[in-house]
C-alpha cells in the first residue's frame, strides 16, 4: 500500500460565540475526527450543511488553526494556521473552492491569475513565461485565447477549470476540493470530474474531496467518510461503504438520493425514511448526536456517545447498533 | 401534437417565442415552445442553466422582466388567453389560478413580516368565500402548516422568516401556496438549496399536497433524479426548445433525443461505473442562435438538414415525442 | 495547441474600446467629458486662443474700461479695461492646478492609508489612522484652510496645501470601508493561502477592486475641489492679483452689481460650467469602471 500522506488525529475546531444570547458557548464545528489519506487516494468527505466538512477542508489548507488535535502532512505537524506554515507546504497542498466566481479576482486576467502561484514559489520559467502558462491552460483543456480574458467573461465550468489549473500549477501532491462541481450543470460536472481523475492518475495526486453528493462520491472516491455534527459517523473503502453501509445515518442519506434507474434504487438498500433536521452544532444532543433523527435509537443512544469501532478492514462505524 | 387525454388541459403553450431586448441586441431565448399540462398532472421541466425553463413558467404568470417581448405564440390557461389578460383577470390568475414556489424562499417571504401575516395576506388574496375573516385565515393557515408536517404551527405563525431553517421556509412556501385550492402550482427548483435528506422530505410533502388538492404541478429542476421521483411526465428543454417529452417511466427507459441521451450519460450513478466525458461545446449564443436545430452544433449525429431546419415533435408512440429529424422515418412507419 | 507557435497578444486597444463603449452609454457623461476637454484646451492654450492674452497681468486700458459684452469683448471688460474672457481662460489654469494638485496628493495617500487600516483592522495603527480621519473629518475644511493660509502666506500653493489637509480623510474612509469587505473575499483568501506577499495582496488583489470607486469619487471631487478653491480665492486666499483667479474675479465684480453684472456673473458661470462638467463625467466613469459586462 502507498504511504500515508495526510492524517488527522483527534482534530477539533471550536468557534467561540462572542455575542448574543449564547455568548460564551462554542460552535463545535469539528469535534474530534480521525482519518488518513494515502498517496494517490481520494478521500470523499460527505455530509449535510453544518456537518463540519468544509471546516475540515479549511483546517487542512490552513485557513483556520486547529483547536486541538493534529494534522500530519508527510510526517510534519501542520495544525498551525496558514500564516505560520513554511512556503513549501503551501506549494504542496492546494485548494479548489466551491464557487469559482468568488475565488478568482474579477480584476485580474487569466495570465495574471496563473502567474501568481508560479512567481510566489519561484517556479516561473524565465525563458518562456507565456508558454508555461499556455501549457498549464492546455492541461485543463482551455485554449490559448483565454490568456487575457477576465473571469467575468468565462462560463462557470471554464472558471472552475481555471481554478484547477491554478491549483496544479505548483505541482502539489495534495489537493483539497470543496464541492468543486456543486454549482455546475451535470454535463460540465462530468467534464471536470473526468479531468480531475485524469490529473490524479498522471500526477499521483491525493484528493480530499468534499461533497454532499453520494452518487458523485461513488464514482471518484477510493474511501468515503460521512460526517454528522462535527464527527465522522462511518468511514470505509468505497465499495464496502456502498455495499454494506452500517450507520443508520448513512442509510438515511442513501435513501434520500433521487436516482434515475432501478438498479440504483436497489443499491439504496433498505430504505430509512428521512426525518428531522440536523441540530445546531452549539447544542449537540447528549449521547449519540444522531439520536434525534435515528429511527432505531434506544436508551443507550441517549446516554452514551458511541466510539469508533472497526467492523472490517478499514471500515469504521460510530454506532451502538452496528448490527 | 400530444394525444388529448380525458382531462382538459390547464396550461397549453403553443409555439411560444420570447425575446429580451438588451443593449447587445435581441436575445432570443424561447424558440417555439410547445408545452401542455393536463388537470391533476405533475410535470417536470428538466434542463441545464440558461435553457429557458424559468422563462417558460414566468411567461405563464406574466411575470417576465419588462424588456421581454412575445413576438409569436400563445398561452392558454384553462382555455383563456393569458397574453391578452388585463388587470383583474391577471390578478385572479395569480391569486387563485396558479402560484409559484421559488428556489430561494427568501425571495418570496418578506423578512419584516411574520409568517402568519404573510400567510393571512395570501389567503385573503385568494378571494375565496370567508377568507376575509381572521378566524378562517388562522384556521386555514394552521391546517396548511400541519399538512406540511410542521411541528408547532401556532409558533411558526408568529415567527419571522429568518428564525426558520431553509427547509422550514420552503415548507412554509408550499403551505402558503396550497392553503387555498389552486389549479396549478409552479415550483422553480424548490429543493436546490437544501440538503438531500431535507430535499427528500420537502419533495414528498410537495407531491402529497399537490395530489390531495387535485392541483397540477410544474416542477422545474436540473436534476433528472428529482423529476423521476416526483412527476408523471418529463419535458426536456434545451436552448429554448422542448426537445423531448414522455411519461416519466418511459423516458427513463428510453431516451430518444441525442441531447437527452448525452445528459443521462453525464449523471453519476449510485452504482458506480464512472461518468461520460460531458457534452462538447456550450449552449448557443441567444443573440445569434443556430438557424436549424439549436443542438445541431454539438450533436454527433447532425446532418446538413439539422443546421437549416428546425425539427418539430415526432410521435414515437406511448405519448413519447421527440424533436429530432432522425425519428421522422420511425414515425411514418409507426 | 502550442504547435502553431502563435502566442496571443493582449489586445489593449480592444480593452480601451470596451471602456469607451461603457463610458459612452451614458450620453450626459460624454457631454461632461466634452466640457472638461474644452475648458482644459482653452486654459492650456490661453496665449493662443484668448483674444487678449496679455490681459492677465497689470495691464491698464482705461479707454475700454467697464465695457459690457460686445463684439470686441465678448464677455465685457473689467474696471481697468481688461478682457474678462481672456482672464477666465487663464484663471481656469489655477482651477485645474488646484484640482489636480489636491487630488494627486490626497487620492494615493488617503487610499493607501485606508487600505492598510482596512486590511489590518483591529491593530493599533489601524485604529490610530481611523481616529485621525475622524478628527480631520470633523473640522470644517474652510476653517482648516483659513488656519493654514493665515499661518503661512496666502498663495495658490498654500491654499492647495490647506485643501490637501482637509481632503485626504475622505479617501481613507472610502478605501477603509471597501478593504474591510474585500479582505474577506475568497479571492483574497486564496491569494493568502497561496502565500502571496502583503504588498501583492494590497496592491494587486485589493486595489484594482477599489479603483473604480476611488476614481469615480475623484472625478466628482475635481468639481468640488475647484469650487472650494474658488471659495478660498473669493475670500482672498489663492492666486494673488494681478493674476486672475475665478473666486477673486467674482468677489471683485460683486461690488459693482447689478449695474456691471458681467464682472461677476461670467466668472461665476465659468465655475459652474467646470463643476458641472466633472459631475456629469463622474457618472460615466462609474459605469466604465464598475466591472459589469
Amino acid at each position: 500500500m502507498n504511504e500515508i500522506i495526510l492524517e488527522a488525529r483527534g482534530l477539533k475546531k471550536y468557534f467561540p460565540i462572542t455575542r448574543g444570547a449564547q455568548k460564551g458557548l462554542f460552535v463545535k464545528a469539528i469535534d474530534g475526527i480521525d482519518f488518513a489519506i494515502r498517496e494517490g487516494e481520494t478521500l470523499g468527505l460527505v455530509g449535510e450543511s453544518g456537518s463540519g466538512k468544509s471546516t475540515t477542508a479549511y483546517n487542512v489548507i490552513g485557513m483556520y488553526k486547529a483547536t486541538a488535535g493534529q494534522i500530519i502532512f508527510k510526517g510534519q505537524d501542520i495544525s498551525m494556521a496558514s500564516g505560520e506554515r513554511p512556503l513549501w507546504m503551501k506549494r504542496e497542498i492546494q485548494m479548489v473552492f466551491q464557487d469559482p466566481g468568488t475565488t478568482l479576482n474579477p480584476q485580474r486576467n487569466v495570465r495574471q491569475i496563473l502567474s501568481l502561484p508560479l512567481s510566489i514559489h519561484k517556479m516561473t520559467d524565465a525563458h518562456d513565461p507565456v508558454g508555461q502558462i499556455l501549457r498549464l491552460l492546455d492541461t485543463v483543456e482551455l485554449s490559448a485565447e483565454y490568456l487575457y480574458k477576465y473571469p467575468m467573461s468565462l462560463g462557470g465550468g471554464e472558471r472552475q477549470m481555471l481554478a484547477i489549473a491554478r491549483a496544479i500549477s505548483t505541482n502539489p501532491s495534495m489537493i483539497v476540493l470543496d464541492e468543486p462541481t456543486s454549482s455546475l450543470d451535470v454535463s460540465v460536472q462530468a467534464k471536470i470530474i473526468n479531468m480531475l481523475l485524469r490529473l490524479q492518475r498522471q500526477r499521483n495526486l491525493s484528493y480530499l474531496f468534499i461533497t454532499h453528493d453520494l452518487s458523485l462520491m461513488r464514482n471518484l472516491a477510493t474511501k468515503v467518510a460521512i460526517m454528522y455534527l462535527g464527527k465522522i459517523a462511518e468511514i470505509a473503502p468505497v465499495d464496502v461503504f456502498f455495499s454494506e453501509p452500517r450507520h443508520p445515518y448513512t442509510k438515511m442519506l442513501l435513501s434520500s438520493i433521487p436516482v434515475i434507474s432501478e438498479e440504483e434504487e436497489l443499491a439504496r438498500h433498505n430504505k430509512v425514511e428521512s426525518q428531522g433536521e440536523i441540530p445546531s452544532p452549539v447544542n449537540v444532543p447528549p449521547g449519540c448526536s444522531f439520536n434525534t433523527r435515528c429511527p432505531y435509537a434506544n436508551e443507550l443512544c441517549h446516554q452514551d456517545d458511541p466510539v469508533m469501532r472497526e467492523v472490517s478492514a478499514g471500515h469504521l462505524v460510530r454506532c451502538h447498533l452496528r448490527e | 401534437m400530444r394525444t388529448p387525454t380525458d382531462r382538459p388541459p390547464v396550461v397549453d403553450i403553443r409555439d411560444l417565442h420570447v425575446e429580451f431586448k438588451t443593449y447587445a441586441g435581441k436575445v432570443r431565448v424561447l424558440n417555439g415552445v410547445n408545452f401542455t399540462v393536463y388537470a391533476g398532472e405533475k410535470v417536470a421541466i428538466v434542463g441545464e442553466t440558461g435553457c429557458g425553463k424559468t422563462t417558460t413558467v414566468k411567461s405563464i404568470l406574466r411575470i417576465l422582466a419588462k424588456n421581454s417581448r412575445v413576438p409569436r405564440g400563445e398561452i392558454l390557461f384553462r382555455g383563456r388567453n393569458v397574453l391578452g389578460m388585463k388587470g383583474d383577470e391577471l390578478k385572479k390568475l395569480r391569486g387563485a389560478g396558479a402560484s409559484m414556489i421559488f428556489q430561494d424562499p427568501t425571495m418570496s417571504l418578506n423578512p419584516v413580516f411574520t409568517i402568519g401575516e404573510q400567510m393571512f395576506e395570501a389567503i385573503r388574496n385568494s378571494g375565496r368565500e370567508g377568507c376575509g375573516k381572521r378566524d378562517t385565515q388562522q384556521e386555514l393557515a394552521v391546517l396548511a402548516l400541519k399538512q406540511t408536517s410542521m411541528p408547532d404551527p401556532e409558533r411558526i405563525l408568529i415567527s419571522y422568516p429568518f428564525q426558520l431553517s431553509g427547509g422550514m421556509r420552503q415548507r412554509v412556501c408550499i403551505a402558503m401556496s396550497l392553503a387555498t385550492p389552486r389549479e396549478m402550482v409552479i415550483a422553480d427548483e424548490p429543493t436546490t438549496n437544501l440538503d438531500v435528506t431535507i430535499q427528500d422530505q420537502v419533495l414528498k410533502i410537495l407531491k402529497d399536497r399537490v395530489e390531495s388538492k387535485h392541483s397540477s404541478l410544474i416542477l422545474i429542476t436540473h436534476s433528472l433524479g428529482v423529476a423521476r421521483e416526483t412527476t408523471d411526465r418529463v419535458y426536456v428543454m434545451y436552448a429554448g426548445n422542448m426537445i423531448e417529452t414522455a411519461p416519466t417511466e418511459e423516458i427513463f427507459r428510453r431516451q430518444a433525443h441525442p441531447y437527452t441521451q448525452a445528459l443521462m450519460r453525464c449523471i453519476p450513478r449510485l452504482t458506480g461505473g464512472g461518468v461520460a466525458e460531458g457534452i462538447p461545446g456550450r449552449i448557443p449564443n441567444y443573440l445569434k442562435p443556430p438557424a436549424g436545430c439549436r443542438f445541431a452544433p454539438r450533436c454527433p449525429q447532425a446532418e446538413k438538414r439539422c443546421h437549416e431546419e428546425k425539427p418539430e415533435f415526432a410521435d414515437l408512440g406511448n405519448e413519447h415525442f421527440v424533436a429530432c429529424f432522425s425519428y421522422e422515418q420511425e414515425e411514418k412507419k409507426g | 495547441m502550442n504547435g502553431s507557435g502563435k502566442t496571443p497578444k493582449r489586445d489593449y486597444l480592444d480593452e480601451v474600446r470596451k471602456l469607451w463603449y461603457k463610458f459612452s452609454l451614458n450620453k450626459m457623461s460624454v457631454v461632461g467629458l466634452g466640457i472638461v476637454a474644452l475648458v482644459l484646451i482653452v486654459s492650456v492654450f490661453q496665449p493662443l486662443v484668448a483674444p487678449y492674452p496679455t490681459h492677465i497681468g497689470a495691464v491698464v486700458d482705461f479707454k475700454n474700461a467697464n465695457r459690457g459684452p460686445c463684439a470686441d469683448y465678448w464677455l465685457g471688460t473689467d474696471t481697468v479695461g481688461r478682457d474678462i474672457m481672456s482672464r477666465i481662460f487663464y484663471a481656469y489654469r489655477g482651477a485645474f492646478t488646484m484640482g489636480l494638485g489636491v487630488l494627486a496628493a490626497t487620492v494615493p495617500l488617503g487610499s493607501v492609508l485606508g487600505m492598510m487600516a482596512g486590511y489590518w483592522k483591529g491593530r493599533w495603527f489601524s485604529t490610530f489612522i481611523m481616529r485621525m480621519t475622524d478628527i480631520f473629518l470633523a473640522l470644517p475644511p474652510m476653517i482648516l484652510a483659513l488656519c493654514v493660509c493665515s499661518i503661512l502666506r496666502p498663495t495658490l500653493f498654500n491654499s492647495l496645501l490647506a485643501m490637501c489637509v482637509a481632503w485626504w480623510p475622505w479617501y481613507t474612509r472610502l478605501a477603509f470601508g471597501m478593504t474591510t469587505s474585500l479582505r474577506n473575499e475568497m479571492y483574497v483568501k486564496s491569494a493568502e493561502l497561496l502565500g502571496a506577499s502583503k504588498p501583492h495582496i494590497l496592491f494587486r488583489e485589493i486595489l484594482p477592486n477599489c479603483t473604480g470607486s476611488i476614481l469615480t469619487k475623484a472625478t466628482l471631487d475635481m468639481g468640488w475641489v475647484i469650487l472650494t478653491g474658488a471659495t478660498l480665492s473669493f475670500v482672498g486666499l489663492g492666486e494673488q492679483p494681478p493674476l486672475p483667479a475665478l473666486g477673486t474675479m467674482v468677489s471683485d465684480g460683486a461690488k459693482y452689481l447689478p449695474a456691471q453684472w458681467w464682472l461677476s456673473i461670467f466668472p461665476a458661470l465659468a465655475i459652474m460650467i467646470i463643476v458641472l462638467g466633472f459631475n456629469l463625467m463622474g457618472d460615466g466613469v462609474k459605469d466604465m469602471l464598475s466591472g459589469e459586462e
